[in-house]
């Protein structure tokens, strides 16, 4: 079913609007409170939770070395003197060093993956999921979701927060659950045709898995009964909204959040779709440079650091996300008031700094999409000869993208040149290679070469 | 009356053009006639070949990109003028030519030269109503005694 009458490339490219696809509805009024008013309670909550962190040992002795105190929380920018915390300081203190709230007021544990290591464990009272609820619904409600809605959750239910997460946020609003949970595609495409959910929850990987499946049963996708779509758990790119949007027939909706601040919730997208909504009165946003850690230009990607304001078992002070992406503080056509996030551009691991610009090899991931329509593989080569920096972008040929005629060849070369460019900044050299020739491990795609690391100028 | 082209994608790297030559030799697969087209950064070999179907499985097993393309290969007088004369045919019917080359080999006194149009089929309506030899599969593959 289509609901939003253009596409949506054409929308995005134009000014937000006071048009719809859906009734724009506010789940919590504190979504639009005016920002001072806002801003105040942040104050409030950040000297109440400096208090609290008292009783975690790794707080406690960063607050003993730098004299710092709730006392000493003024304004919201003393939250600058307030220490970093990192995935390996949650490492270090595992399993449950973080905790905030004697062992018995914990309700609930998840974990993160651990794809690196052992898992990280978060945990949650009483009251933490309930605000996690409140903050799954605020982001469904504002993504078109009525309590007369059937909601498909494909996601995991277990360790990982994105299943459960969002179930208890779609049964707040009201909605009728099917707890699908994940893998087996073929039974998933049967309960959501017979079982009739106009709403879909998984990640936007699991959305093209499902239309695929359905194609390859003799099912259009785009007649199944599903309106709308809520994905997060990875990274995606704009041309694969576009792509779902297309193949299901849907809205397709982008919300973010991570095990450590919370889990999905943490902010997501309204009907204007201008970028995510944070929660604001629950959690402070940062946007720092990853080397620097102090706050980019305002609209310029940065690492998102996040500061947990009413988390009770598991409150984090200024915790690094990883995630590279550009916060926007314009006012939203939707009139909530909070500061919005653009989806997640790449991992502060990924980056690589060429000419003094921030690249992420997902950049030139979507400059390859938007030219070829899917992506071909590709390797980031980075080398400095002389004094500057040099980036080949080698690109392999696939049959469909090949002519006989020179023309196309050297035009694809040139789009690609110029979306690369207009999508990084950066001028690259785009060298077209055969196919099969690019390193590939254990089924991952290799994507940078850095000579600098191996000569040592880095 | 058309005849079909091979192209494959080469890098301008050392042994890059041997790599499909070789595969075809192995496969016993004899190249009629060849055209280059390359830049700083990239070539394409466009190949006619008579078991051209068999020669497209040997290189796309070799790791190459292979294309198949319609081309029209037409008889020119081998003489001053010859080709000009061709030439001024296809420009009084208004006919884009993508590029061209010629066969190695010639048919009595006219040399045989490859034409890609982009509407071959056009291209061959428009080439007979000026009286001009367009050579079709049968008789192409008879001459370069294959």
């Amino acid at each position: 079913m289509r609901l939003w009458p253009e596409s949506s490339a054409r929308a995005e490219s134009e000014k937000p609007r006071m048009k719809f696809p859906f009734e724009n509805r506010i789940w919590d009024q504190a979504e639009i409170m005016p920002v001072a008013d806002r801003r105040q309670l942040q104050l409030q909550r950040l000297a109440e939770l400096v208090a609290r962190l008292g009783s975690v040992p790794f707080y406690k002795q960063a607050f003993a070395r730098t004299g710092l105190g709730p006392e000493k929380i003024k304004s919201l920018d003393d939250l600058r003197r307030l220490p970093i915390t990192t995935k390996a300081d949650l490492r270090e203190h595992y399993p449950l060093g973080f905790l905030a709230v004697p062992r018995e007021k914990v309700a609930r544990i998840h974990g993160s993956s651990g794809t690196t290591g052992k898992p990280t464990f978060v945990a949650y009272t009483a009251g933490d999921l309930e605000t996690w609820a409140q903050l799954c619904a605020r982001f469904l409600v504002a993504g078109g979701l009525q309590p007369e809605h059937t909601v498909h959750i494909a996601f995991g239910y277990g360790l990982f927060t994105g299943g459960f997460g969002l179930h208890y946020g779609v049964e707040r609003v009201g909605a009728a659950i099917v707890p699908a949970a994940s893998g087996n595609t073929p039974r998933q495409l049967m309960l959501i045709q017979d079982l009739g959910a106009q709403v879909l929850v998984c990640t936007p990987s699991y959305a093209l898995q499902i239309a695929e499946t359905a194609r390859s049963t003799g099912l259009d996708p785009a007649k199944l009964p599903l309106e709308f779509g809520h994905f997060g758990g990875e990274p995606w790119t704009e041309d694969m909204r576009l792509q779902i949007e297309r193949e299901l027939g849907i809205l397709a909706f982008n919300n973010y959040g991570l095990s450590e601040v919370i889990g999905p919730g943490v902010s997501g997208e309204c009907a204007a779709r201008t970028g995510m909504h944070i929660q604001e009165d629950h959690f402070i946003v940062e946007c720092l440079d990853p080397d620097t850690l102090q706050p980019v230009e305002p609209g310029q990607p940065g690492e998102l650091v996040f500061t947990t304001l009413t988390k009770e078992a598991f409150p984090l002070i200024r915790y690094r996300t990883r995630d590279i992406a550009r916060l926007d503080d314009s006012p939203c056509p939707c009139g909530r008031t909070t500061a919005r996030m653009d989806r997640v551009i790449g991992r502060t691991d990924d980056m690589l700094i060429i000419r003094g610009v921030n690249v992420f090899p997902s950049q030139v991931e979507e400059a390859l999409l938007r030219v070829e329509g899917t992506a071909p593989h590709y390797l980031i080569e980075v080398d400095r000869p002389g004094a500057m920096d040099e980036v080949t972008v080698h690109v392999e040929i696939r049959p469909q993208d090949f002519s006989d005629k020179m023309s196309q060849m050297q035009s694809l070369r040139e789009q690609i040149d110029r979306e690369v460019h207009a999508v990084t900044g950066l001028r690259m050299q785009i060298k077209l290679v055969e196919p099969q020739t690019l390193e590939r491990s254990a089924g991952k795609a290799k994507r940078v070469i850095d000579h600098r690391r191996e000569k040592g100028l880095i | 009356m058309k005849i079909n082209q091979l192209s494959v994608f080469l890098e301008n790297k050392p042994g890059q053009l041997s790599k499909p030559c070789r595969a075809l030799a192995e496969a016993g697969i004899n190249i009629l006639t060849l055209s280059l087209a390359d830049t700083q950064q990239f070539g394409i070999m466009r190949l006619i070949i008579h078991q051209w179907a068999k020669a497209k499985a040997v290189l796309e097993k070799a790791g190459c990109v292979v294309k198949v393309t319609e081309v029209v290969a037409i008889e020119v007088s081998d003489r001053p003028g010859g080709l000009a004369e061709v030439l001024e045919g296809i420009e009084a019917a208004a006919i884009n030519i993508e590029y061209m080359y010629a066969f190695t080999f010639r048919s009595g006194d006219k040399a045989i030269i490859i034409f890609r149009f982009d509407d071959p089929d056009g291209a061959i309506r428009a080439l007979q109503s000026k009286g001009i030899n367009v050579v079709g599969n049968v008789g192409l593959y008879d001459r370069a005694a294959v």
